[in-house]
């Protein structure tokens, strides 16, 4: 039964917003499926599974051979969805009795069928499935499955089952291979951890925590070191005896988007860096490098308009000797030793920047204006390399916000908790309408910020100032101004009012303002970093 | 028989099935406000029908004068024979069928086919025109086992004891139903109602039918508090979900019980984490199964699917016809929220909602 349970699955995590709903949900389904399927379904919900035996031509065909034309096109007309049409048009043929395939079954048999039978062999499974099984089948044969939930989470999920640290989970996860039946013998204590041997595998970074007042005031200069806060992503190279790989903060193998770093990681290390793109010696807005973001394959042609670099926060392993276990400032050193020495390509060291004092450190981050700079990191000189975000190691302290007056336009329920309340704004600025006066025009859409209390209000105010529905999302009078912060402002050609923010969140309900005293785009127009004005 | 701007008129009989205005006469199939309409003068339908219409409309207008007819007992009006047969869709709903001058039309109303205890089952009457709905008219409805969907709200249950399960549910019909179908899944723990549901339930209690230990939702103990009903189930009509009215509930699970729930696109439009499909209609099999049992040689489609129908009896030697009637598949709960006993700040807001929401037709008919 284990095709149908992974397909229960399945519906109910496409369905479920909330993330601990969606963790209750793979921690059940990890107790009460067997091996080898779960570990086939950790596969497949991870990503790591790339089955496409079948084209989506030859389940069409399939369907076409059980359904009337006319009615089938109908149909997908209707569901809009050629797998989910074909799942629920499916008629299984009368007196099929055999039990549905697990997972495993059908992993295996289509590693091991002839090209030639998979009709027949996938028209034999659909008959022996219900609707839901179908859909899950169709999706996970034509390598069209969509989980919805991040490798992440599935990770976290089997960490929280097991009592296990989802830390301990990615330092030997991509050692391993489906259906992870070492794993799952580890994780029930019936096995030892499986070792990652000599594959570049990811090793959990170390994260920062955001620097509040208070903490400022206990810092002692002399005992951290800063570093600029660049705003690309995080990375990490890992390149061993096994390979090379480019893995995201979230543990994501992001290698096939960026062959140029892994052509220049002709080295044996594993290092921590930002992604960015570089021209010039010049670091890019973001915007930027977006363009080269959740690409599995990128042209020549991309790789030469947005060319990307890695500026290099610390070194974990070199060659096979793990540094984690030294102070900052020992890395530091060996770090700087090895890149004196192996002269990567496309690669720079992240600058340290002196400072004497919390106020000089305070004025050092509030001059920079750099729309590549999101602030400043501060570490401590002796912090060792630990995984995740312990407090008092490592901060972040963000540059401070822009800020504009915007109105409120319209308003968008949200999903899950926040099913029942209006709690994604979107808010505009006045420009000139060419006709004397002023319109507003939309320049972006927040959904945080706020307090519970200042949520509540913005729900009543929203509802009792509607003046248009459009499905989920409300219009509501031009009455209301919200202070909307932000890190940065970049030109968009793709936003209506030609500027995108980076990270709006609603800081204050300015009740007390007039509309028509909200700031204008000119305004916002003036904070975009990075062009001539 | 012709269709007209009021609906389906019968010009020798002079009265109307299932008006959209207000007319002289009418006979109505069934309580849903997409067919049961206020203000008609003579009212012919079942002693349940014209129960449930007075109750919705108020006294006085669900007809000036009312006719009960039960299942099986026949009048004539100006030569025309009236008959009204059980449809198997809600409380007292009925198929009409009509004998005049030695030919039959039987009209359905809304249908289905399958076992439901808290109606009467469908009973196919052969006849020369059979007028049929057509809410599921694609072959990709096939409406699995109630009792398996409840069967996952159930499991669900299990799975989040610190969370209440909320499903959205028509007032008539779909909610006496479901809280059934629970009844023979064992659930015997009280099943809770947002207030715009419990009349309606007293009124199939008085008609008979045991649905258990029913509850209001209570108010939460301080203005704005929740955390109600964890590990419960919650009856409410379809929208609440997004109103005020739901902060109450622990962490609600939302869930929807409908036909519409088949379609994916549909149920996530929906903004619903937990879809049942569970519909009173007839699918995709059962339609075509119906027309094959009442033998007859042209059916006329009244609201629906009905391009995919016709074709589909055209290959089986069936005429169909598209009527296209107005204002069908719109069961709508806004008539009926204002006048529930909905004693909380939120009621004005539950008022206004779930109509809006159908306004834009976001979910589609009552299914």
């Amino acid at each position: 039964m284990s095709l149908p349970a992974f397909a229960a699955l399945l519906e109910r995590l496409a369905f479920t917003p909330g993330r601990n709903a969606k963790l209750a949900l793979l921690r059940h389904w990890f107790a009460t499926q067997p091996d080898p399927d779960r570990g086939v379904g950790l596969a497949a919900l991870t990503g790591e599974l790339s089955l496409s035996a079948a084209k989506p031509a030859l389940v069409r065909e399939l369907a076409a051979s059980r359904s009337d034309p006319v009615l089938f096109d109908l149909s997908y007309d209707y569901v809009g969805d050629l797998a989910e049409t074909v799942a629920l048009i499916w008629v299984p043929r009368a007196g099929v009795n055999a039990p549905p395939p697990s997972l495993a079954e059908v992993v295996e048999a289509l590693e091991t069928t002839a090209k030639a039978e998979l009709p027949s062999l996938i028209a034999g499974w659909l008959d022996t499935l219900d609707a839901n099984g179908r859909l899950a089948l169709i999706k996970l044969v034509t390598g069209g499955l969509r989980v919805g939930i991040s490798a992440r989470l599935a990770k976290t999920a089997l960490a929280e089952w097991a009592g296990e640290d989802v830390g301990a989970i990615e330092e030997v996860w991509h050692g391993l291979t489906v259906p992870y039946l070492d794993l799952f013998a580890w994780l029930e204590k019936r096995g030892p951890q499986p070792d990652a041997r000599d594959l570049p595998v990811f090793r959990p970074l170390m994260l920062a925590h955001p620097l509040e007042e208070p903490d400022l005031a206990a810092l002692d200069p002399a005992a951290h070191r800063a570093e600029w806060k660049w705003d690309g992503i995080r990375v990490q190279l890992s390149a061993t005896g096994g390979g090379r790989r480019l893995w995201s903060r979230g543990a994501e193998d992001i290698s096939a988007g960026f062959p140029e770093i892994i052509s220049a990681m002709d080295f044996r290390a594993v290092l921590d860096g930002e992604l960015l793109v570089v021209r010039d010696g010049e670091v890019a807005p973001f915007a930027d490098l977006q363009q080269r973001l959740n690409r599995k394959v990128v042209s020549a042609k991309m790789q030469a308009a947005h060319p990307v670099g890695v500026r290099l926060y610390d070194i974990l392993f070199d060659g096979e000797e793990d540094l984690r276990a030294l102070p900052f400032d020992e890395r530091r050193a060996r770090l700087e030793a090895w890149f004196a020495r192996v002269k990567p390509a496309r690669m720079d060291l992240s600058a340290q920047i002196a400072f004497a004092s919390v106020e000089q450190l305070g004025a050092i981050r509030d001059g920079a204006r750099a729309a590549a700079i999101e602030g400043l990191m501060i570490k401590r000189a002796d912090s060792l390399y630990v995984p995740g975000r312990t407090k008092g190691l490592w901060w972040k302290w963000k540059r401070a916000p822009l800020g504009v007056d915007a109105v409120l336009m319209y308003a968008q329920r949200g999903h899950g908790k926040r099913s029942s309340y209006y709690s994604d704004y979107t808010f505009g600025l006045w420009r000139p309408d060419g006709q004397g006066g002023e319109e507003l025009v939309p320049i972006g859409k927040a959904y945080s910020g706020y307090t519970d209390q200042e949520l509540l209000w913005l729900d009543r105010w929203i509802r009792n100032h509607t003046t248009a529905r459009f499905g989920p999302v409300r219009e509501v009078e031009k009455g209301l101004v919200l202070e909307v912060i932000f890190d940065a402002a970049q030109r968009s050609g793709r936003h209506k009012s030609g500027v995108a923010l980076r990270f709006p969140r609603i800081a204050r309900i300015r009740a007390d303002k007039p509309a028509e005293e909200a700031d204008k785009l000119a305004t916002l127009e003036a904070m975009i970093v990075g062009e001539e004005a | 028989m012709r269709v007209t701007p009021q609906g389906l008129w019968c010009e020798p009989g002079d009265f109307f099935i299932d008006p959209v205005r207000a007319v002289p006469h009418a006979v109505i199939t069934h309580g849903h406000s997409d067919h049961a309409r206020p203000d008609h003068g003579a009212v012919l339908a079942t002693p349940e029908t014209l129960a449930i219409m007075t109750q919705r409309m108020g006294e006085g207008r669900a007809g000036v004068t009312q006719q009960e007819l039960r299942y099986g007992e026949g009048v004539v009006r100006n030569g025309v024979s009236i008959r009204l047969v059980p449809a198997g869709h809600v409380l007292g709903s009925a198929q009409v069928v009509l004998d005049w001058q030695g030919s039959r039309i039987v009209i359905s109303g809304d249908y289905k086919r399958r076992l439901d205890p808290t109606c009467t089952l469908f009973e196919p009457v052969e006849c020369d025109v059979f007028v049929t709905e057509a809410t599921f008219a694609l072959p990709v409805f096939h409406h699995p086992p109630a009792s398996a969907e409840v069967g996952r709200l159930l499991e669900s249950v299990r799975l989040f004891p610190d969370r209440a399960h909320l499903i959205g549910v028509y007032a008539l019909g779909k909610c006496q139903r479901l809280i059934m179908l629970l009844r023979q899944a064992g659930w015997d723990r009280p099943i809770w109602l947002h207030g715009g549901l419990l009349a309606m339930c007293e009124l199939y209690g008085r008609f008979g039918l045991d649905l258990g230990d029913l509850r209001p939702v209570p108010m939460p103990a301080k203005r704005g508090g929740g955390g109600l009903l964890a590990g419960e189930i919650v009856l409410a009509p379809t929208g609440a979900e997004a109103t005020p009215w739901v902060r109450r509930l622990a962490e609600p699970v939302i869930c929807a019980a409908s036909g519409w729930m088949r379609v994916r696109q549909r149920a996530k439009a929906k903004g619903v984490e937990l879809p049942l499909i569970v519909s009173d209609h007839a699918d995709w099999e059962e339609l075509l199964q119906t027309v094959e049992e009442v033998r007859a040689p042209e059916v006329w489609v009244t609201h629906g699917r009905d391009d995919a129908l016709v074709y589909a009896m055209g290959l089986r030697g069936v005429k169909g016809r598209a009527l296209h009637l107005l204002g069908r598949g719109e069961e709508d709960e806004a008539l009926e929220a204002p006048a529930a006993p909905e004693q909380t700040p939120g009621a004005g807001d539950m008022a206004a909602e779930p109509g809006a929401e159908r306004e834009r037709g976001a979910g589609g008919a009552d299914a």
